[in-house]
């Protein structure tokens, strides 16, 4: 063979050189499954403000009570049924803070509307701002006045600021609405976590061991999430003397069996995975293997499952309080002081409108967190 | 299919008959009796009383005369209204519980239907953000919130309802209004959530692609894979008509079972309170059953798993 035409000179063959390979590089500073999680839940801006709208609350509720001279079962009848005052706001009439009641009254003349007026507000007439609105032709109620009832400088109490008002007992409601909130979410809080350990211990044993024991497991609890949860709840607060621990009691009854479920289907999904049988083979005994590899593997649904317990704990406790098989005063919680509201609402709408909007806030806070760890846990969503 | 649905009837009897023995025992453990302070009676008077209840048995002949007239529908005596059996005060007021729940449950879902489909066709837009506002709004808000601001804006301020009591169709639209809320927001969330991810699927693209028009594609072939998983939600809604029931009638004075069961609570009218209690439980069992059962007529893949496991 001529191999002639064929003599490049050595030197000039080098070795190629190899480029770094940048294919298998990654860019970013790796994350952990948590840290990405956390940084989508802090990039929505309605959950991060829920949460710290809760925190105020939260630290209110503790705060709060504190805050003023009164205690929550100061009764006084005196000064029962007094509006909400507070100092420099009640100089601005539309906010409903200046410590009068007022309300229009009908009558067949303006002076006949007024005279009910008077004899609704006591007849403290000199403290009774009247303002006509119709003069009426004699005809039935057609005439319309607005009365406005200076009730502080009539009780001769113009240093004196309820500023949420008195309920009727005399109550301070500020301090009552502030002790109820403590009240409802420590209900809240404790049964969501109950149900958290009850649901995850059974719903972890039954998924994990499998078999005989989730068959045996499973049964029990179908035959309990067959009984509705209202008509449980009802039962056990008509048997155990009313109060917190009673509520709390009567909502982990039900509250742990969603857990539980969502647990063992999670559980039943993650045991096959490498990583389990990995950690067996290193001889981890089952329990460790239970908490130490599975557990944190399925934490964000367990988070948000708890999240969503909450606002539901909150809205029975409530909803139980308002049936009246909830607290008993003179114990508050947000329930029984909706529950005093609805019984003054024609005349005092004050009493209800502050725990209504306050129950109100904290649910749709709660509700919020809750869809924003939803979507921060769901890997789906990450960006 | 008949075999499923046999066995499943064969749970249900057994879940009901469980609560009516733990109702029973449960209320057996409660102080109280027919018999008050006020009316005085003889030894031989309160004797009488008793015997009319029954309660002089022990109680382990009273249970099996309980479950006994369970059999034939017979709830036992009212303690508050004396020679009243429970049966009738349950039947008489079922009526306007029946009418408010039906009607919230309709207009609640078709709404919420309309809300989410407007959400999803619109994604992110404005009509978008603000059915979510109102879906969020009308889970979070508790009803019986709810009730108290529609009563006192709409009726005892601008006087274009009733504020209370039953009677004529006016009677019923704030209480409807009401209860239909969390209805409305659960169809409208989950709808919105479905029909985005249904929009977004290929067979869609396909339709598109041939040529379907813009309602075709959103009511035939959209909707209708959307609507599927709402009868899953269909559950949380009985529990949230029947926890509204009891204090949405209680709230605007309607006579019927939930206004009944807060009264019967009050005093202490263990009968009453049971035969309530079964009620809604029977109520509640039966709407899960027909759920399961319509969930494997719409979704044949259900069927066949839950068929024969």
């Amino acid at each position: 063979m001529d191999r002639k035409d064929n003599n490049i000179p050595k030197e000039l063959l080098v070795l190629m050189k190899q480029k770094e390979d940048t294919s298998e590089k990654i860019s970013a500073p790796s994350r952990t499954f948590m840290q990405d999680a956390r940084r989508t839940f802090f990039k929505n801006k309605l959950a991060v403000a829920s949460m710290i709208v809760l925190v105020i609350i939260i630290l209110m509720s503790f705060t709060g009570p504190g805050m003023n001279e009164h205690g929550i079962d100061d009764q006084d009848l005196s000064v029962a049924k007094m509006p909400a005052r507070v100092p420099v706001l009640e100089d601005i009439s539309w906010l409903g803070f200046s410590g009068v009641l007022s309300d229009t009254f009908k009558g067949d003349t303006a002076d006949h509307a007024t005279q009910n007026a008077f004899s609704r507000y006591k007849s403290d007439e000199e403290f009774i701002d009247i303002k006509v609105l119709d003069e009426g032709d004699g005809t039935k109620n057609s005439a319309e006045v607005k009365a406005t009832y200076h009730i502080y400088e009539a009780k001769d109490m113009e240093d004196t600021y309820f500023w949420l008002g008195t309920d009727t007992l005399g109550r301070d409601q500020w301090t009552r609405l502030w002790e109820g909130t403590t009240v409802s979410l420590l209900i809240a809080f404790v049964a969501a976590i109950i149900s958290l350990l009850i649901g995850v211990a059974y719903g972890g044993i039954a998924g994990y061991y499998g078999g005989k024991v989730d068959d045996v497991l499973m049964r029990i609890l179908e035959v309990l999430v067959g009984i509705p949860n209202l008509v449980i709840i009802l039962l056990m607060m008509l048997v155990l003397d009313p109060g917190i621990t009673s509520i709390v009691v009567a909502l982990t009854i039900t509250g742990w069996t969603g857990m539980a479920r969502i647990v063992r289907g999670e559980i039943m999904k993650q045991k096959n995975q490498e990583y389990v049988l990995a950690a067996r083979t290193l001889g981890q005994t089952n329990r460790n293997v239970i908490m130490r590899h599975l557990l944190p593997n399925i934490s964000g649904i367990i988070i948000i499952n708890t999240m969503f317990n909450i606002p539901d704990a909150i809205f029975f406790e409530a909803f139980l309080s308002f049936i009246g098989l909830g607290i008993t005063p003179p114990e508050a919680s947000l329930g029984t002081l909706i529950n005093t509201g609805f019984d003054n609402i024609m005349l005092y709408q004050y009493m209800l409108v502050f725990p209504a909007i306050l129950i109100s806030v904290i649910m749709i806070a709660f509700n919020l967190i809750g869809d924003g760890l939803r979507d921060a846990f769901d890997p789906k969503m990450h960006k | 299919m008949v075999r499923y649905i046999l066995r499943r009837v064969m749970y249900m009897l057994v879940t009901l008959f469980i609560i009516a023995t733990l109702s029973f025992f449960l209320m057996k453990m409660l102080p109280g009796s027919p018999l008050n302070a006020e009316d005085k009676l003889s030894e031989q008077q309160q004797a009488i009383v008793l015997e009319k209840y029954g309660l002089n048995d022990p109680v382990p002949v009273q249970y099996v005369k309980y479950i006994g007239g369970l059999l034939q529908g017979d709830l036992g005596i009212s303690f508050a209204f004396s020679n009243t059996p429970v049966t009738d005060i349950l039947m008489d007021r079922i009526g306007p519980s029946a009418q408010l729940g039906a009607q919230a449950l309709v207009v609640g879902t078709i709404l919420g239907v309309l809300l989410g489909l407007i959400a999803a066709i619109s994604h992110n837009g404005f009509l978008d953000y603000t059915s979510t506002v109102i879906a969020v709004l009308g889970t979070s808000i508790p009803n019986f919130v709810f009730a108290g601001l529609l009563q006192f804006v709409f009726a005892a301020q601008l006087e274009w309802f009733p504020v209370a009591l039953w009677g004529d169709f006016k009677h019923t639209i704030l209480p409807t209004i009401a209860l239909m809320i969390f209805p409305m927001a659960t169809a409208a969330r989950f709808v919105r959530t479905e029909m985005v991810e249904v929009l977004g699927s290929n067979f869609i693209t396909t339709a598109r692609a041939k040529g379907v028009s813009e309602p075709g594609i959103v009511f035939k072939h959209g909707l209708r894979n959307a609507l599927i998983p709402l009868v899953t939600v269909i559950g949380p809604m009985a529990v949230s008509l029947m926890t509204g029931s009891m204090v949405i009638e209680q709230i605007f004075a309607i006579p019927g079972i939930g206004e009944q069961f807060v009264n019967s609570v009050m005093v202490n009218d263990y009968p009453t309170i049971m035969g309530t209690t079964l009620l809604f439980a029977a109520l509640f069992i039966t709407i899960i059953l027909i759920i399961d059962l319509l969930y494997g007529l719409i979704d044949p893949r259900i069927r066949i798993s839950g068929g024969d496991s």
